[in-house]
């Protein structure tokens, strides 16, 4: 069974002026129409602007669709009285860590989520310790967040939404203001729950890098959803990717000059090992 | 580090005091200031300083710390005493030029500057050895019953402890604010009072911006989260009192009837000037 279905979703930003007159009709979701499959890693991209992050708020019920549905786990998210079990089943994780921590502590914020689903006590620290353990941050749990880099206030963000048992986690550009360690740090965590946990991911970003081992790719461009494929298709169409204002990685990139260049190498190389494998296969031919 | 600041005065050390309940904590401190004004004789401070001295002997906290909470306070203190022992009227017992000393203003300074002392010395005990967490958390527990009438008991505690957490990134964004428009030639340090506070303006409305920012990221996490205020919330660290906490409001009660009992003999007539 599928874990998100959007059916004909758009969504309006409406400008009103003073009076309430309407100033101006900003269409950020055009007519999408996708499904994610349970256990899945997505990855959605686009620039900005091109209404990704419109479509996680969508997910998560905290904006509903001007027309069209969306399903959660089979819930419609325009009916109220879904909206609790909505916001349990898919967490979700924002870009700017500092906004997101409540506590003063790292584990009362993980502590928070299941607090307000109203967990038993025990069962509480059971969860605060299962999900800073999945994150590999239980050895900081008495830390203040303020003493954390931003890598590591990602990954307890990640844990507070873990510990509210979700069976989806989307994050909304969540290394968009890290460097690069805790770039890292933060993805392969994502992928660890991804495989371990079985957790159904919704990965936003701008970062072409972080989306090579994903299930499956979308790219959004003015609130359409243009591409659609795995990792491999995706980035196969490099000229294509380049029109919507992303970028591929570096090693697909080189890999693309080459190859237009009048070298045998086949389409869509992602890693650097494939590179060399065949760059190496190439040399043999000669 | 400007991360490092500490809100409030906590010393963190491991005493029995610390570990109290906040509300045994909250209420103690509350009676122990309305007890420093049940009496009118020296009798009564004895009682208090037994109790008291006692009270910072458990607590760990070193001395000079705690005397350290009488300098804000140093200016009031001044005054009292001041006005205490050169204005009141009684029998003149010292004389110089135009200064006189009675001796009811003696008495009266000397009476006024130990319940001062002793009242900001107490409260100070309570944030010594209580976190502002706890404190917050044990505000929301005591004050529960005011939710029949309606106050949202639940949602200020949550106010205070958000305030808490976000104090000190706002003081580094405002750390930053101010680089980077001294970057641009601001001047923050120079001129008059006037040109001074003009000069935060352009610190004043970014920061205003961002704090706004932040609080509506805040809370979207927060719902995304399903917070939805006090009602159906439990708590991963409940308030749950203890041996010690019971033992600790019996010591209270106690203390509370000997200040009582010290009123009793002073209306009694046997305790006056003491």
């Amino acid at each position: 069974m599928e874990m998100i279905k959007a059916k004909d979703l758009s969504f309006e930003y409406i400008r009103r002026d003073e009076e309430g007159n309407v100033e101006s009709i900003n269409k950020a979701i055009d007519n999408i129409n996708l499904e994610i499959e349970k256990g899945d890693f997505i990855a959605i991209l686009g620039a900005n602007g091109s209404g990704k992050s419109t479509f996680a708020k969508h997910i998560n019920a905290i904006l509903y669709p001007t027309e069209g549905s969306l399903w959660v786990n089979g819930m419609n998210t325009a009916e109220e009285k879904n909206l609790w079990d909505i916001r349990q089943t898919a967490g979700m994780v924002f870009q700017n860590p500092d906004n997101q921590i409540i506590a003063t502590v790292v584990e009362e914020d993980v502590g928070f989520g299941p607090e307000n689903l109203g967990i038993e006590t025990k069962e509480i620290w059971r969860r605060v310790e299962e999900s800073l353990k999945a994150v590999g941050m239980l050895q900081m749990r008495h830390m203040s967040p303020n003493k954390l880099s931003g890598g590591q206030k990602q990954r307890v963000a990640i844990a507070g939404i873990m510990a509210m048992r979700p069976e989806c986690i989307i994050l909304d550009e969540p290394t968009a203001m890290l460097d690069p360690n805790g770039r890292r740090e933060v993805i392969s965590t994502i992928y660890e729950l991804n495989k371990k946990e079985k957790v159904t991911v919704v990965l936003i970003t701008h970062h072409m890098d972080e989306v090579i081992y994903a299930d499956k790719v979308y790219v959004m461009e003015k609130g359409h959803v243009v591409m659609e494929g795995t990792p491999r298709e995706i980035f196969s169409r490099v000229d294509e990717i380049k029109k919507y204002r992303l970028d591929v990685p570096q090693v697909t990139d080189l890999a693309y000059e080459l190859r237009k260049s009048g070298l045998d190498l086949p389409e869509g190389i992602l890693t650097v090992g494939e590179l060399v494998k065949a760059l190496e296969e190439a040399r043999r031919k000669l | 580090m400007i991360r490092d600041i500490t809100i409030g005065q906590y010393y963190p050390a491991d005493s029995i005091l610390h570990r109290l309940d906040p509300r045994v904590k909250l209420l103690g401190t509350f009676l122990f200031i309305i007890s420093l004004f049940l009496f009118k004789s020296f009798f009564g401070y004895i009682v208090v300083f037994i109790f008291f001295a006692s009270a910072i002997g458990l607590s760990k906290v070193p001395l000079r710390f705690i005397l350290r909470g009488m300098k804000a306070v140093l200016v009031l203190f001044i005054f009292t005493v001041f006005f205490n022992l050169f204005f009141l009227p009684g029998e003149e017992i010292f004389r110089w030029g135009i200064i006189r000393i009675t001796d009811n203003g003696l008495y009266k300074a000397l009476f006024m500057g130990i319940r001062l002392s002793f009242l900001i010395l107490g409260s100070s005990l309570m944030t010594f050895t209580t976190t502002p967490n706890q404190l917050t958390d044990g505000l929301e527990k005591a004050l529960k019953p005011l939710n029949y009438i309606k106050v949202p008991v639940h949602e200020i505690a949550m106010m205070m402890s958000i305030a808490l957490r976000f104090i000190p990134i706002l003081m580094e964004e405002t750390d930053k604010i101010m680089k980077a428009q001294m970057a641009r030639g601001a001047d923050f340090e120079t001129g008059g009072l006037l040109k001074r506070a003009k000069s935060l303006i352009p610190l004043l409305v970014p920061l205003f911006v961002s704090a706004f920012r932040r609080a509506n990221d805040l809370a979207m996490a927060m719902e995304a989260r399903c917070y939805r205020g006090g009602t159906g919330r439990t708590k991963m660290k409940p308030l749950c009192y203890k041996g010690r906490d019971y033992a600790a409001y019996t010591i209270i009660a106690i203390y509370l009837g000997l200040i009582i009992g010290t009123k009793l003999l002073e209306r009694a007539g046997l305790l006056f000037y003491l």
